[in-house]
């Protein structure tokens, strides 16, 4: 159980990340602010990392920037709007759901309705079996005819 | 209807690889610029160690000019060093630059070593300019109209052939307007 646990540990741990000692806030709640904000913030540098991931020297002057941000009194979405007016919805790593964001939101959606609906309509399709055509008159004239013939 | 269920899938794939193909085109590091058009931040920032006069906003007034983000420890702006050089030199248009986050000391001594291109120079040491105006890396330059707004924004090196191509048409755009 133990070497299982052990294991578990060891694949399913994640890297941890935080700000650098001299630039954690003394107080630890809003030090937990600012780090939950620093993961939502893309560093513009590497592109594929948070600014709390990356250490870059811009991530670190926009962590310091969200420290401070935050210490004058400004609300999260203060100091992620602060960032936002500098360099565009794109440094925000979870895009945000507006006009042009449209089709990203909610192609997967309309994508999953699509497919459930397709595969219903194709289920139900090869399950029935085809409806019997009905005969014409002369095809029933001859099985009268047989009929009789044999009657 | 059967064939259209087989179809429907690989339809769904041309369009979202048709998407892909379109994304493979584009720079990543290419962000578009909040400023675009609108003024440039306001800022007021002293010179680099050894020279007298530092940059502010107003001086980017009254004339179209270029703002230069760069660095002593920018290996692209080594590349780009001598196009500027070149440009003041032929005084094709005022350059200002900004120094990004460099030490005391080596902004002025990568100026004594490679020349000096701009009319004036502002010493971002802590890089707050740089967040404002949205820079991502160096070099960067923004071109300035005579209102004091941006109206665009070069993310990489200058190069010969984007100045002809692009910069200098452009410039000559907004003198003329």
């Amino acid at each position: 159980m133990r070497r299982i646990l052990l294991l578990a540990a060891l694949l399913f741990s994640t890297a941890a990340f935080a700000a650098e000692p001299d630039e954690v806030l003394a107080d630890p709640a809003l030090e937990a602010r600012a780090a939950k904000i620093d993961e939502q913030l893309r560093c513009v540098v590497c592109q594929s990392q948070s600014i709390a991931e990356s250490n870059a020297p811009l991530a670190k002057d926009l962590r310091v920037l969200v420290r401070e941000r935050i210490s004058m009194g400004d609300t999260d979405k203060q100091v992620i709007a602060y960032v936002v007016e500098r360099y565009g919805d794109y440094v925000l790593l979870k895009p945000p759901v507006q006009g042009n964001t449209m089709f990203l939101w909610g192609f997967p959606a309309a994508a999953l309705a699509l497919g459930l609906v397709g595969g219903a309509v194709f289920l139900r399709s090869s399950r029935k079996p085809a409806a019997e055509a009905p005969l014409s008159e002369e095809d029933e004239d001859a099985v009268d005819r047989i009929l009789e013939e044999r009657g | 209807m059967r064939r259209i269920v087989f179809i429907f899938p690989i339809l769904v794939f041309a369009i979202i690889g048709a998407f892909f193909a379109y994304g493979l085109t584009r720079d990543p590091s290419n962000i578009p610029s909040q400023l675009i058009d609108r003024p440039l931040p306001s800022f007021d920032l002293p010179g680099v160690e050894g020279l007298p006069e530092g940059l502010s906003t107003d001086d980017l007034k009254g004339e179209v000019a270029l703002l230069n983000v760069f660095a002593s420890w920018c290996v692209s702006c080594h590349i780009e060093h001598p196009i500027l050089m070149e440009l003041a030199k032929s005084e094709a248009v005022s350059i200002y630059g900004l120094n990004w986050k460099d030490k005391p000391g080596d902004g002025k001594a990568w100026l004594d070593r490679y020349g000096n291109p701009y009319a004036r120079v502002g010493d971002d040491r802590e890089g707050r300019v740089a967040i404002d105006l949205g820079v991502t890396g160096a070099p960067e330059t923004f071109v300035i109209d005579r209102e004091g707004r941006v109206r665009f924004k070069v993310t990489g090196p200058i190069t010969e052939q984007y100045w002809i191509q692009t910069l200098q048409p452009l410039i000559e755009e907004l003198r003329r307007s």
